[in-house]
């Protein structure tokens, strides 16, 4: 299919491009850029008003797919990326069975091939079976397609593997993102450490249990010059971290999720598992701060670390709730409320944020819409209001805590490889 | 609300005489103080109450045991009663066992709070008996109850009341009949 | 005059001033009956309440079935041993069963926190804490003020003590909050493994050292010690414990004479708490124990009874 976009304000930070300009789309690939384009055969859209972006990367997801099929799959999961305006996702492998071998690797991408939405990439397991004790093949995992290498879910608690992990993987290029907690230290935890935990008499995770994590993995990459992404930072600590690591020129980049800078541990006080996540909501002052970082560069990407819970799940005790929650189909709309509506970050900041970084850290052929690249395309309407309501998911699972928020600014065109794959134009 | 006073019934001295012949049919009735006791149901019956245990007393020189009975936890309209009562202690600071209890109360009229402290009592204890002495009768009766002894029998038509106001409560003795809804 | 508006009791937090008195005035003019010869009002009668345990409580569980006879109430106990819980099924689950058999009012004990809160919104019955986790209970917070001011006359510019384990207590944050709101000074000891972080915003202060607490303090409230506290090393030994943080004669010289010493039960005799002064002239433990009763009898009459439903 080939498309001809018109007229919208196409910003691409890597080519330096911010100006009212058309874009042609052809064999999924971007063809040409350029004002007054005429169109042959193309499919044309009419984008006045409305920004086009290279498309968005979520390099954090749960897919769930093997494994939970019920809370949700990669069919499901696409279908809920390209809703969010994602043109590309990142599966981690916590699936039953993890992602660690070749085969369940070919099997990600079979069932993605059959989606036919978004590219979905894998990321591998760090150590076998996710279980921190045997380095998993990585080399094997590499030559199937993975593009990082993670145990999320879990911290790779032991820090000689750690370390032969970062080495290892450096032949390969593969970034390992870390899940940055010390498991003693967050004692079976359920939410952050403080006055509200104090006052609900819940377990506390103190931020220090992710800080040293971080301290940790920051010392480790320094030693074996391998590259760390620290995955859903949570806390004012972890940034000052990072800010010092990056000073000192070492290999770190960082990500956090749209719920750390909206939400505070205040809302646990209802009780709603919506709002159990790991790491923790934490307090005012962390927002303050990854706000900050964001800005200043410290924090390379947002990624949702959407989380598909069954309902019969999260509906239990917040003691007994799984962490997490859904954020494919309301990352980009919070991150345009709560960072550009409120000049935290310029579109063209957040675009970096959303998908030039991620694509640089990954190796994709992406995040850029200069000529030649993959013809993965976002358009946002900044305009748009919207109030996220459960009905309109895509995803399996609803357990998002912002249902019924208004949020203004919303993907309106999703294209993937030169394919629309979501479209609300209206 | 909108009511008004249709007439002023009896006054301080009226009520004085009525407590005063009420003591004395107790007496007679029951000769001796040996036994007798008075209980109040709150709050209105409990000054009487006290008044007239004073009252006995002052004729026959013997000390009268005087309790005083809440009968809120044993009102049958609680689930039907809009506003939420307030519950009061009761106070029966002696064994009713075997006594003869002087009931006191100001106003008889559909004979529910009288079964309610009648049950209440007995909780307490058995008693030889109960004897009930009302201030005003006013009739309309539910319930098969009626008054050992009675101050004055004022046949009144359901949209009246009876207010009796006493000075340890309302700083004035009078009995008052007053018209009109609630 | 105040008057009881709300469906649920679920803790001190949300309760204000004039809601706390008007239990305790109320749980006064209840403490009468359990002196009867016959223990009984007929108020409750019809009415169905559910004791819903998911933890093993004996004497809890007992009081508020006392409660609940003694205002002709009937009453049925589940223990999570025998209910369904064991067989996968969810709380909500488990509520909405028992609902269905037209219940007035679930009385719970939870090990988590914010159970009860989850239960009161997914049923219109009436919900009662009996504990639920690190979080509130409310009723022997209750219980704790009206002993309080029983024995006091009062509770406004008294000085308490609240001993032991406050990071893991329910009953030390219903009485921090239940106190603080009646005006008194709230005093917490304890070693520093065992205070919750920023306890000290709940407007208390913190301290370490007992002899030197009680020397100004009214009433001394001992936190029972659960043993297997040790093991996660919060403290290094029970007898350390005993020595740093239970009360004997010795630590007491210097109190005040009129002293009053409560204990939530169990005791461990001997560790929070020396048995001469469990059973000695200060100890009101009994006293709370008989307490509980009224409270409770007056937390259902004023949820059950009263209103229409």
């Amino acid at each position: 299919m080939n498309l001809l976009i018109k007229n919208g304000r196409v910003i691409d930070p890597v080519g330096k491009l911010d100006g009212i300009m058309d874009v042609l789309v052809e064999k999924g690939k971007i063809r040409r850029l350029g004002k007054g384009l005429k169109p042959e055969n193309h499919n044309v859209i009419e984008a006045r008003g409305k920004v086009v972006v290279p498309g968005l990367i979520d390099m954090h997801t749960h897919l769930r797919e093997p494994g939970r099929e019920d809370e949700e799959t990669i069919l499901s999961g696409s279908e809920a990326a390209a809703r969010g305006g994602f043109s590309s996702v990142c599966v981690m492998p916590n699936t039953s069975p993890v992602i660690d071998k070749e085969g369940i690797v070919e099997f990600i991408f079979s069932r993605s091939r059959q989606a036919g939405l978004v590219n979905v990439y894998s990321v591998g397991a760090v150590t076998v079976g996710q279980n921190g004790t045997q380095l998993a093949e990585i080399g094997e995992l590499k030559k199937a397609g993975v593009i990082a290498l993670s145990d999320d879910g879990n911290p790779v608690k032991n820090s000689y593997l750690m370390r032969r992990a970062l080495e290892y993987s450096r032949m390969f290029d593969l970034p390992i993102i870390s899940h940055c907690e010390d498991s003693d230290l967050a004692a079976d935890g359920v939410m952050n450490e403080g006055y509200v935990s104090t006052l609900l008499g819940l377990r506390g995770i103190s931020s220090l249990a992710e800080e040293s994590m971080v301290s940790r993995d920051i010392s480790l990459a320094g030693l074996t010059n391998g590259r760390v992404h620290i995955a859903h930072l949570s806390c004012a600590g972890s940034v000052s971290l990072i800010k010092q690591a990056k000073k000192n020129g070492i290999r770190v980049t960082a990500e956090t999720a749209p719920h750390y800078f909206t939400l505070t541990d205040e809302e646990v006080r209802t009780f709603d598992t919506n709002y159990k996540m790991n790491p923790p909501l934490r307090t005012q002052k962390d927002i303050e701060a990854i706000k900050k970082g964001l800005a200043d560069g410290t924090i390379d990407v947002i990624a949702s670390d959407h989380a598909p819970h069954s309902e019969q799940e999260k509906d239990v005790e917040f003691d007994n709730a799984p962490f997490g929650i859904t954020g494919l189909e309301t990352s980009l709309g919070l991150a345009l409320q709560e960072l550009v509506e409120e000049k935290v970050l310029t579109i063209n900041q957040l675009v970096e944020k959303m998908s030039v970084n991620p694509a640089r850290i990954l190796g994709l052929n992406k995040g850029s819409l200069a000529l030649g690249c993959d013809a993965d395309i976002t358009i946002i309407d900044l305009e748009r209001e919207w109030i996220v309501r459960q009905e309109d998911f895509k995803s399996k699972s609803k357990n998002s805590p912002f249902i019924g928020r208004k949020l203004k600014g919303m993907a309106v065109l999703t294209i993937s490889r030169g394919k629309i794959v979501y479209e609300s134009m209206a | 609300m909108n009511r008004k006073t249709k007439a002023r019934i009896m006054d301080a001295s009226a009520i004085d005489r009525v407590i005063t012949r009420i003591a004395h049919e107790v007496l007679e009735k029951n000769r001796q103080t040996k036994d007798l006791c008075v209980v109040g149901i709150r709050k209105g019956g409990a000054c009487l109450a006290e008044r007239l245990a004073k009252k006995i007393s002052e004729i026959d020189g013997g000390e009268i045991p005087l309790g005083i009975l809440d009968i809120t936890l044993y009102r049958d309209d609680l689930t039907a009663i809009a506003e939420q009562p307030v519950v009061h202690k009761t106070e029966i600071g002696f064994d009713i066992r075997d006594k003869k209890v002087i009931l006191v109360d100001d106003v008889l009229f559909t004979g529910r709070t009288i079964r309610c402290a009648l049950d209440q009592l007995i909780d307490f204890g058995r008693p030889k008996n109960i004897q009930l002495a009302i201030l005003i009768d006013r009739g309309h009766r539910e319930l098969p109850i009626r008054a050992d002894y009675v101050g004055k029998n004022v046949p009144t038509s359901v949209v009246e009341t009876i207010e009796v106001r006493l000075k340890e409560l309302d700083e004035v003795d009078e009995v008052i009949i007053m018209e009109g809804e609630k | 005059m105040t008057v009881w508006k709300r469906k649920d009791l679920l803790g001190l937090e949300t309760l204000d001033a004039e809601e706390i008195k008007l239990i305790i005035d109320t749980a006064e003019s209840f403490k009468e009956i359990s002196t009867r010869e016959i223990k009984k009002v007929p108020t409750l009668r019809g009415r169905t309440i559910v004791n819903l345990f998911f933890e093993p409580s004996t004497r809890t569980r007992t009081s508020f079935e006392l409660a609940a006879k003694r205002l002709s109430a009937d009453t049925v106990s589940i223990s999570a041993s025998t209910s369904s819980v064991l067989k996968g099924e969810t709380l909500k689950d488990t509520a909405r069963n028992i609902e269905a058999m037209k219940i007035d009012m679930i009385i719970m004990r939870h090990p988590c926190s914010g159970a009860p809160d989850m239960l009161a919104k997914t049923i219109s019955s009436s919900v009662v804490n009996a504990g639920d986790g690190a979080h509130e209970h409310p009723t022997q917070g209750l219980l704790d003020l009206f002993t309080i001011r029983e024995k006091k006359g009062k509770i406004e510019g008294l000085k308490v003590a609240i001993v032991g384990d406050i990071l893991h207590s329910r009953v030390a944050r219903s009485d921090i909050w239940g106190l603080k709101k009646l005006g008194a000074e709230v005093i917490l000891c304890g070693p520093p493994t065992l205070m919750p972080p920023e306890i000290e915003k709940m407007g208390v202060r913190v301290s370490y050292d007992l002899r030197e607490v009680m020397k100004e303090v009214d009433v001394v409230n001992l936190l029972r010690v659960q043993l297997e506290r040790e093991k996660r090393n919060l403290f290094p030994s029970l007898r350390e414990y005993a020595v740093l943080f239970g009360l004997n004669k010795d630590v007491l010289k210097g109190a005040k004479k009129d002293l009053v010493i409560m204990h939530p039960g169990p005791i461990n005799r001997g560790i929070e708490l020396s048995p001469d002064l469990a059973d000695g002239p200060c100890s009101v433990i009994l006293d709370q124990v008989t307490n509980g009763i009224a409270v409770r009898m007056a937390v259902l009459f004023l949820l059950l009874g009263g209103h229409t439903s």
